[in-house]
């Protein structure tokens, strides 16, 4: 703790209290309350906040500050498992890429690069309205983790590139070990570490697609995520209405976990770069 | 014309000091060619940078004074202390870092980097005929005019060091200092390199210090020479008296482990390692390596003596032989 | 030669790029466990009046042509590529019968590129420049704040600055307008004025959380080659700090940058898309959604398509842009 202390900077100190707040709001307060909180018509509609409900209750009839904590629930563990296999996938076949060469790569290379440089979102939405109604969350996950693997394994592969031409690869080739063992011992303890590290910016990258199809109405519109309750606000045109909290509070909410998300991963970073010896 | 007296110098790390250069003093005079010899890690590059006055956190002179004298155009010395001397960079003293290779700006044409650095100090020429005297200094160290407008990775590894070479000279310094210039190119382009540098000293008379590990190096152009271990000067000297004549066991192990023609024997190397500088031990730096060595020689650093007029040698192995040149004192260590 | 060699390859990678993207768009609704034709007759039918059962399928007749279902698959995909990449023909828009598909895009097309286009370089230059300099005095108190302010911005999905912005100075503080309304003829005073009045927002959106991305971005190249040991030579020289970071940290450090730009574009449009959607925004992102809400099949396929083919020409023509800025590349 107090070498943690020692090194640790400001951003990842912050960062990580927000993730405790968000963590706490979102998985632990809903343990001493039902999970009904969220469900439609729970709820005299339009309630101005007060101690029952801190956030007041919205034209659905839901409190806001539960429907919140269900948000915060969803959209973090479609996050997760998306960001999950995505990784696998990703550094699996960005390593398959790198190490095999040869036409292996240049059409997992190919892939990729489509992925990369076609526009996600376009595609996203037109297999949302082909499935229109009946995107159950296995579904939507599916599609997500399908654009998501592409930049962790474009990294992957670049790495392994490079630590193919390093020189102690070469000396454990010529000590004759098995190629998997040189991949196992070698090179995945360089690319687990990086891969923890972009788990982070994985999983924001997945909350970011998914709240963004959310809020345009193209996603589960019944699964509460942050984006779907922005959704709502929307459709029931809360700003016209001046329920600025309904609207503002996903926002905020959103912007606070981005950001908390975010500060712990460059924190972390700092974090490991100042315990080596390198000074800011 | 340069002289570093008692300097002392290190590097500020997070939470410990590593003392890089202890109590060196030597004198380089004008017209001469001093090396400074010494193995990895003995300080030598570090030397430079306090001659160069290139001093900047975390590192930093703890004692000692450099001075930098130079004849000015009409006839007057000046005199500059460290501090001073950065800004006489380019003009009095310049510098030809190590590994020529990555220290041109790889997205620019070389003409264009010779330019920027000339250009401050000849203000009053306008750009093309400046371009022109670039040109034609160029030609004279064999460079052919092309390499203006080529990038640095257009050129061979020998034909950078030349343009670095060129680029230090090309305003006739009193004073130049070359750190490693040989190293890392093959033996016939080494021995271009160092004879482009005698032809150069000896047609503008100024003096150059060169930094090797290689002895070879020093023994084909230096005048003098230094030693260095752990930090520490152990001998100076002209250069044929330290191959004929070696005083520090150091330099007597350095030079009998040169191989030359003829010779037979079995050569050996120096075991151990040189100390750790961030605790060095109380004695003789040395001492742990040296075969000479006796309890004093671990307790007690050596002074040094006077071999000749122009040798000098730090060792207790001397004394009584030899005159002092400094009472003995034990130097703090910190 | 080396020059000639990258140029052919990039142009074959996004040649196939651009070909995989659309037969993607040809074969997703072809996968979907339910017939297009069904729900579109479904949304149809839905939208208006109820169609008697020989209305119906005359209807069905009509979209299954309309969406080249008739034939195996292999004819439906090589009709489709041709019409696609060659004439670009998507045919009429169902929803805005009977106006061509692609004179619905070219009108909307110019808004968008305008947008990405113009928010993109500016965000770019701006950031660049901020993280030059912030790399390059690393210990200064602007830079660390300036960075801090990046890694707040650079995570953050478009739509949550769209929306942030919507609220506070269209609606508590109203001086943009809500949706676009552009007047005036084009290109006259006024039309230029309202334009920009009415672009504001949207292009405030994507810049403000793209300058984070190059800032951070820029920042760490540049802090990292400030360590190389030409800029500590170049210091030696004697160079002012000015001229050392714009002639020679500057040119090194663009050139990542310039790939990553390349990278880019299409979360660029994906955002541009987004905010066209929040704002109103004439562009061809609000007519993709506005296909989809409509089920107007002809135009989901054309937009999509359109967009695919923007995007990765825009990618490439910057990727191409690299090799002119490092020699390396361009000379042996």
């Amino acid at each position: 703790m107090k070498s943690f202390l020692k090194y640790s900077n400001l951003q990842l100190k912050i960062g990580l209290i927000l993730l405790i707040i968000i963590f706490t709001i979102g998985f632990i307060f809903p343990l001493f309350r039902g999970s009904h909180a969220d469900e439609w018509n729970s709820y005299p509609k339009y309630l101005k906040p007060g101690i029952e409900h801190i956030f007041g209750t919205n034209a659905l009839g839901q409190d806001i500050f539960w429907l919140l904590a269900k948000s915060i629930r969803s959209s973090l563990i479609i996050g997760l498992i998306v960001a999950f296999f995505a990784t696998i996938i990703g550094v699996f076949l960005g390593m398959l890429a790198g190490l095999q060469g040869g036409y292996v790569d240049r059409i997992i290379s190919l892939v990729m690069d489509t992925f990369i440089v076609v526009p996600s979102l376009p595609i996203l939405i037109l297999i949302a309205s082909l499935l229109k109604g009946q995107t159950s969350v296995l579904a939507m996950a599916a599609v997500l983790i399908l654009f998501s693997w592409s930049w962790p394994a474009r990294q992957v592969r670049s790495m392994a590139l490079s630590l193919r031409e390093r020189d102690f690869i070469d000396t454990a080739c010529f000590s004759g070990e098995s190629k998997l063992k040189i991949l196992i011992k070698e090179f995945l303890p360089f690319i687990l570490s990086w891969s923890a590290a972009n788990f982070i910016n994985t999983i924001l990258s997945a909350i970011r697609m998914e709240s963004t199809l959310a809020v345009i109405g193209m996603s589960n519109n019944s699964l509460a995520t942050l984006g779907t309750m922005i959704y709502w606000a929307l459709q029931y045109q809360a700003m016209l209405q001046g329920k600025w909290l309904w609207i503002g509070v996903p926002v905020i909410a959103t912007i606070v976990i981005f950001g908390a998300l975010f500060m712990t991963l460059s924190g972390a970073q700092k974090y490991n770069a100042t315990k080596r010896g390198q000074l800011a | 014309m340069l002289k570093l007296s008692n300097v002392s110098a290190r590097y500020n790390v997070f939470d410990y000091y590593v003392n890089v250069i202890n109590n060196v003093s030597f004198t380089v005079n004008e017209n001469e060619i001093f090396g400074i010899a010494g193995e990895s890690g003995c300080g030598k590059s570090t030397l430079l940078k306090v001659m160069y006055d290139f001093i900047e956190y975390p590192f930093e002179i703890t004692s000692g004074s450099v001075e930098l004298e130079s004849a000015g155009a009409n006839g007057e010395i000046n005199k500059y202390k460290n501090g001073e001397i950065r800004n006489r960079r380019w003009r009095e003293i310049s510098y030809v870092p190590q590994g020529a290779m990555h220290v041109l700006n790889p997205v620019t044409k070389i003409g264009a980097q010779f330019y920027d650095t000339v250009s401050r100090h000849n203000k009053s020429v306008n750009k093309k005929e400046l371009n022109d005297r670039i040109v034609a200094y160029l030609k004279e160290l064999e460079l052919p005019p092309e390499v203006m407008k080529s990038y640095p990775h257009q050129l061979s590894g020998g034909m950078k060091q030349r343009v670095m070479i060129a680029l230090a000279t090309f305003q006739n310094p009193a004073l130049m200092l070359a750190d490693e210039p040989t190293t890392a190119l093959d033996v016939v382009v080494q021995r271009g390199i160092l004879g482009m540098l005698s032809r150069v000293q000896k047609r503008i008379n100024n003096s150059i210090v060169i930094v090797s590990h290689d002895l070879g190096v020093h023994y084909q152009i230096t005048d003098r020479m230094g030693i260095m271990y752990a930090g520490e000067m152990v001998e100076i000297g002209p250069t044929d008296e330290l191959f004929t004549n070696p005083r520090h066991p150091y330099t007597k192990m350095l030079i009998n482990a040169l191989p030359r023609i003829g010779d037979i024997s079995q050569k050996e190397g120096i075991s151990g390692t040189p100390p750790s500088l961030r605790s060095p031990p109380p004695g003789c730096r040395f001492a742990s390596r040296c075969m000479y060595a006796s309890e004093l020689c671990k307790k007690l650093p050596p002074c040094k003596y006077y071999i000749s007029g122009t040798h000098q040698a730090s060792c207790h192995l001397l004394k009584g032989l030899y005159p002092k040149l400094q009472p003995e004192e034990a130097i703090p260590r910190d | 030669m080396k020059f000639l060699t990258y140029f052919l390859s990039r142009t074959l990678t996004f040649i196939l790029i651009i070909f995989i993207g659309v037969t993607l768009v040809f074969f997703l609704p072809r996968l979907m466990p339910t017939d297009p034709v069904e729900i579109m007759l479904n949304n149809i039918q839905a939208n208006s009046s109820t169609m008697d059962a020989d209305s119906v399928a005359q209807m069905r007749e009509v979209l299954t042509q309309n969406f080249g279902l008739g034939g195996n698959l292999w004819d439906q995909y090589t009709a489709f590529m041709r019409r696609a990449v060659l004439t670009q023909d998507f045919g009429p828009s169902l929803s805005m019968y009977p106006t061509l598909v692609t004179e619905l895009i070219g009108k909307a097309l110019p808004w968008t590129m305008g947008l990405m286009l113009t928010s993109t370089i500016i965000a770019w230059v701006i950031g660049n420049i901020i993280g030059l300099l912030a790399g390059f005095r690393k210990n200064k108190l602007l830079s660390k704040i300036l960075e801090s302010a990046s890694i707040v911005l650079y995570p953050l999905p478009y739509y949550v600055f769209a929306l942030t912005l919507i609220m506070l100075f269209a609606y508590i503080i109203p001086i943009f307008p809500l949706a676009t309304n552009v007047m005036g003829m084009p290109w006259s005073w006024e039309y230029i004025k309202n334009l920009l009045y009415n672009s504001f927002l949207p292009a405030l959106s994507l810049i403000l959380i793209d300058t984070g991305w190059w800032v951070l971005s820029m920042k760490t190249i540049s802090s990292d080659i400030t360590e190389e040991d030409y800029i500590i030579f170049a210091k030696l020289k004697g160079l002012s700090k000015n001229k050392i970071m714009w002639n020679y940290l500057a040119p090194n450090a663009m050139l990542p940058q310039v790939t990553a730009l390349a990278l880019r574009i299409g979360t660029v449009f994906s955002g541009a898309m987004i905010v066209e959607i929040l704002f109103s925004y004439p562009g061809i992102g609000m007519l993709i959604y506005n296909s989809v809400l409509q089920s107007d099949y002809n135009m989901i396929v054309g937009t999509i398509t359109i967009s695919i083919l923007a995007v990765s020409i825009t990618t490439y023509v910057i990727d191409l842009a690299y090799p002119l800025l490092d020699p390396r590349i361009r000379l042996r």
